[in-house]
């Protein structure tokens, strides 16, 4: 944990990634109850651009966008991290199982982590959610569904390179079992490319939802920062912040999640543990 | 006490000519002797080896030990002889779980072994075995962190925990300086005196299975082409193979056999 | 082909010369001396062979020779290094581009991460020689090179994964000699192949040795194949050159108790007792510089002086006058007392 720490601090890309997330973790848990105020209420301040009482402006039907920014803080983030774990916990069982069963097994779940990947991910998510109808929680199932490839693929791999680890084979000379093998001693070893895609998904996630509010596939209760560029395209050149802002808050998201998986690949590399200079 | 007879084992894989990695095969080790099994890359005696600590199975033949066999082993027979037959491998990154210590590691193997209570002394009494010292030293520190030539020590370890019969070793010595070599095969030898433990080495050094082994076996292309006590195998070579091996050892020694240093005409494709 | 010994213009001059030479690696507060103090000499069409254990230094010795160490974090701070009478200690990265391929190239250890697995032979090799000669004929260059390392000619459209070990090693051969060097450096040329193949490329390397007039830098942690390969060897030590001298010379006779426990273990010597023959102890961790023999921790024949100061060179010098990189000689102090110090096996 120390050396990831280390790692990460070294490099100032990380550092600052991990620095906007920890403010925008902050503010989803912390921001709605310092912020009184319904986001959806409306007012009479309509059009507002940003300074005085409304820091970031107000949209046509009077919202603060600050404070809807905040709300919608809450939701990327659940959804997003929601969808990471969710996929990330159903790739890498079936992953791994593949990887280390090998034979018909394996094949069988590769073709359907395949299906999956093939199909264009956003028109299916597209078609799922105008049949059984928006909101976080369909999305959440939704980006799972279309995400769990990419980790399954990544714990596979993974197994495939420990399943006959000397270490491993080491153990099964012992007697130790091959479910117990699996679980206690290889997918332990597997987890940091696992999680480095992990933290990729969350923006993906991210982008998804955000995609499909754009297209109006929101519901209409849930403040989303997708939602706010779907408004705010109409008035783009008259009221720009009602654009910018969600939308940098996406690009800044989403990055800082990238760099940080970046990071966090190379520092949980398992090659990085035997480094050794040969002189 | 272990003994392989008529093993055979070929690959198939869809779009390859089978390989025939082994082909009736019989060797047979007897306690407390050391026998090497020496071939090139290729040869089948790796995975002769995993052959005979069940983690392949052969296409045919039997694996003996005392007289039982392995293969028609109940489960829990099975489980019962293979602690008496425990492996060492080729110093790597993958010989231990990276994540855990040494500690761990060898509380690990006692308890699968059947030890009932494991404390840091019996740790330390088994470090002590394989010189690694100071052995409190050693426990809290994680296997990437020691040097090749103690790593391997810690290898030994973890094969004489359950106190087996036999110990395959599939080149255990390769990539060694020549100094740890040295160390490490001290060490073997050293246990073998006090235990009795029997060697089966996998190398592809025929001239360290003469100085240190008691019979040798020399394979190529799956099969078993010589077999005998290792001094007579190396000075009165019977096939041919053994003495192209033999020729092409280059020795520090003049009066060991030089080599006819033949550029072999073009290479075939 | 010229004939008899002719030897090419300043024959007096060593093709390679490194005199005292000190490198470290600099990485975040560490520091590692991978090379303490370290000369060699290899004159033109000699094969010298660089001996050691891992950590002596000899790899990194071997790269420095041809600046390819890691840039940021390997540093020279002391002594020099002299290729064909230029000194190269200091050269920046564009000056190492003109001299790598010639006069010196150099072929490793693993010819599989060295090649290019994705393009075909016959380019790799061509890439080489239009670095160095655009004028060349390619096409006919090329076939030349793979006559030369006795390759069939079409190998030339095979990809390097499709070849066997021995078969890539000859490409790689093929590839540095296609800019004509004066000196070829080989680490560890033969450790990933077979018995059989080993053969075979170090009498190709013989044989290129005496066709081309070239010399020979051979870096091996294999004594034995350095007594059938080199004229004189120079034996490493935790960065130090400790002994060199003529091969046989150095191993019927060796000077320095390093060398003398080294051939011992090689030769898997065995005492009355039955042990074999080791050097006991590790080897000295290179955080800090040597102030006095590197060995004394570990040396059988340990004096006090020993674990006080560096010894400079003893030993014999040919024909008299003594002539830098000629003779036998050791780093010892047991050396400078005893003439040779003899030791039990």
């Amino acid at each position: 944990m120390l050396r990831i720490a280390g790692i990460v601090s070294g490099n100032w890309a990380a550092l600052a990634s991990v620095l906007y997330l920890l403010i925008i973790v902050l503010a989803a848990l912390f921001g709605p109850s310092l912020m009184p105020g319904d986001p959806l209420a409306l007012s009479a301040d309509i059009m507002l651009p940003p300074g005085g009482a409304h820091w970031l402006g107000t949209d046509d039907l009077g919202r603060d966008v600050l404070t809807q920014l905040v709300y919608g803080t809450r939701v990327s983030l659940v959804v997003g991290g929601v969808a990471a774990v969710t996929a990330t916990l159903l790739g890498t069982a079936v992953g791994s199982v593949a990887g280390f069963a090998g034979g018909l097994l394996d094949t069988a779940i590769m073709r359907l982590a395949e299906f999956f990947q093939v199909i264009p991910g956003f028109i299916l998510a597209v078609v799922i959610v105008t049949f059984v109808g928006p909101g976080p929680t369909r999305v959440v199932a939704v980006i799972a569904l279309l995400a769990w490839p990419q980790t399954a693929r990544v714990a596979r791999g993974e197994v495939l390179r420990l399943a006959h680890a000397e270490f491993v084979d080491a153990l099964r000379c012992i007697g130790l079992a091959e479910w117990r093998i699996l679980f206690a001693e290889v997918i332990p070893n597997a987890l940091g490319p696992v999680i480095a895609v992990g933290t990729l998904i969350v923006g993906y996630a991210i982008l998804l939802e955000s995609s499909l509010s754009f297209l109006g596939l929101y519901d209409p209760s849930v403040v989303s920062w997708g939602r706010m560029l779907s408004a705010g395209q109409q008035f783009l050149f008259t009221a720009w912040w009602l654009s910018v802002f969600p939308g940098l808050a996406i690009l800044l998201t989403v990055l800082s999640l990238n760099l940080l998986g970046d990071t966090l690949s190379d520092a949980l590399d398992p090659r990085r543990m035997a480094g050794r200079t040969g002189t | 006490m272990l003994e392989l007879r008529g093993i055979s084992k070929t690959f198939r894989q869809r779009g390859q000519p089978p390989l025939h990695a082994v082909q009736d095969v019989s060797l047979a080790v007897q306690p407390g002797e050391t026998l090497a099994l020496v071939g090139e890359s290729g040869s089948g005696k790796t995975t002769l080896a995993r052959i005979a600590l069940r983690l392949v199975e052969p296409d045919s033949g039997e694996v003996l030990l005392d007289g039982r066999s392995l293969l028609q082993a109940t489960r829990g027979e099975l489980r019962a002889a293979r602690l008496r037959l425990q492996p060492v491998f080729q110093d790597s990154s993958s010989a231990f779980n990276p994540r855990r210590t040494v500690r761990a590691i060898l509380r690990q193997v006692l308890t699968l072994a059947g030890a009932t209570s494991i404390d840091d002394a019996a740790l330390c009494a088994l470090l002590e075995r394989v010189e690694l010292r100071p052995a409190t030293g050693f426990l809290d520190r994680y296997p990437n962190e020691l040097s090749g030539g103690q790593r391997q020590r810690l290898a030994v370890a973890r094969a004489i925990a359950p106190v087996p019969q036999v110990i395959i070793a599939d080149e255990p010595l390769s990539g060694a300086d020549v100094s740890i070599r040295a160390q490490l095969l001290n060490l073997l030898l050293d246990l073998q005196a006090a235990s009795g433990v029997a060697y089966l080495l996998i190398t592809h050094d025929i001239l360290l299975a003469q100085a240190f082994a008691d019979r040798i076996a020399v394979m190529q292309h799956g099969r078993i082409v010589e077999q005998g006590d290792s001094r007579a195998v190396f000075t009165r070579p019977a096939h041919s193979y053994t003495r192209i091996l033999i020729e092409a050892v280059q020795s520090i020694d003049a009066a060991s056999s030089g080599t006819r240093l033949t550029d072999h005409g073009r290479q075939a494709c | 082909m010229t004939q008899g010994r002719m030897k090419p213009g300043r024959t007096s001059e060593p093709i390679l010369q490194v005199e005292h030479l000190q490198l470290r690696y600099e990485t975040r507060g560490r520091v590692l001396h991978a090379v303490q103090d370290a000369s060699i000499v290899v004159a033109p069409g000699e094969a010298v062979g660089l001996a050691g254990e891992s950590g002596c230094g000899k790899s990194t010795l071997a790269r420095a020779v041809l600046g390819l160490t890691p840039a940021g974090i390997a540093h020279i701070r002391g002594g020099r290094i002299v290729i064909a009478g230029r000194d190269v200690t200091w050269f920046t990265p564009s000056q190492w581009e003109d001299l790598r391929g010639n006069p010196v190239a150099m072929v490793f250890q693993d010819p599989l991460s060295f090649l290019n697995p994705v393009m075909r032979v016959g380019a790799q090799i061509a890439e080489g020689v239009r670095l160095h000669d655009p004028t060349a004929d390619l096409l006919r260059r090329t076939r030349e090179l793979l006559e030369f390392v006795r390759l069939p000619e079409r190998v030339r459209r095979r990809y390097p994964g499709e070849l066997s070990g021995g078969m890539r090693q000859r490409v790689m051969l093929a590839i540095a000699l296609a800019c004509r060097p004066r000196l070829l450096i080989a680490d560890e040329p033969t450790t990933a192949l077979d018995a059989t193949t080993q053969m075979e490329i170090l009498a190709l390397l013989r044989r290129l040795r005496e066709e081309l007039r070239m010399s020979l830098l051979v870096i091996s942690h294999d004594l034995g194949l350095l007594r059938w390969n080199c004229d004189r060897v120079y034996v490493m030590y935790a960065g130090h050159t400790v002994e060199h001298g003529p091969t046989e010379r150095v191993l019927a006779a060796p000077m320095h108790p390093y060398t003398q426990g080294l051939i011992a273990a090689s030769r898997l010597a065995r005492g009355a007792d039955g042990h074999f023959a080791t050097i006991g102890g590790d080897v000295p961790v290179a955080d800090r510089l040597a102030t006095a023999c590197p060995f004394n921790a570990r040396c059988p024949l340990v004096m006090d002086i020993c674990r006080r100061e560096l010894p400079p060179e003893f030993g014999m010098s040919e024909g008299g006058a003594a002539k830098f990189g000629a003779g036998h000689a050791a780093r010892c102090w047991a050396v400078r007392d005893a003439g040779s110090a003899v030791r039990d096996a």
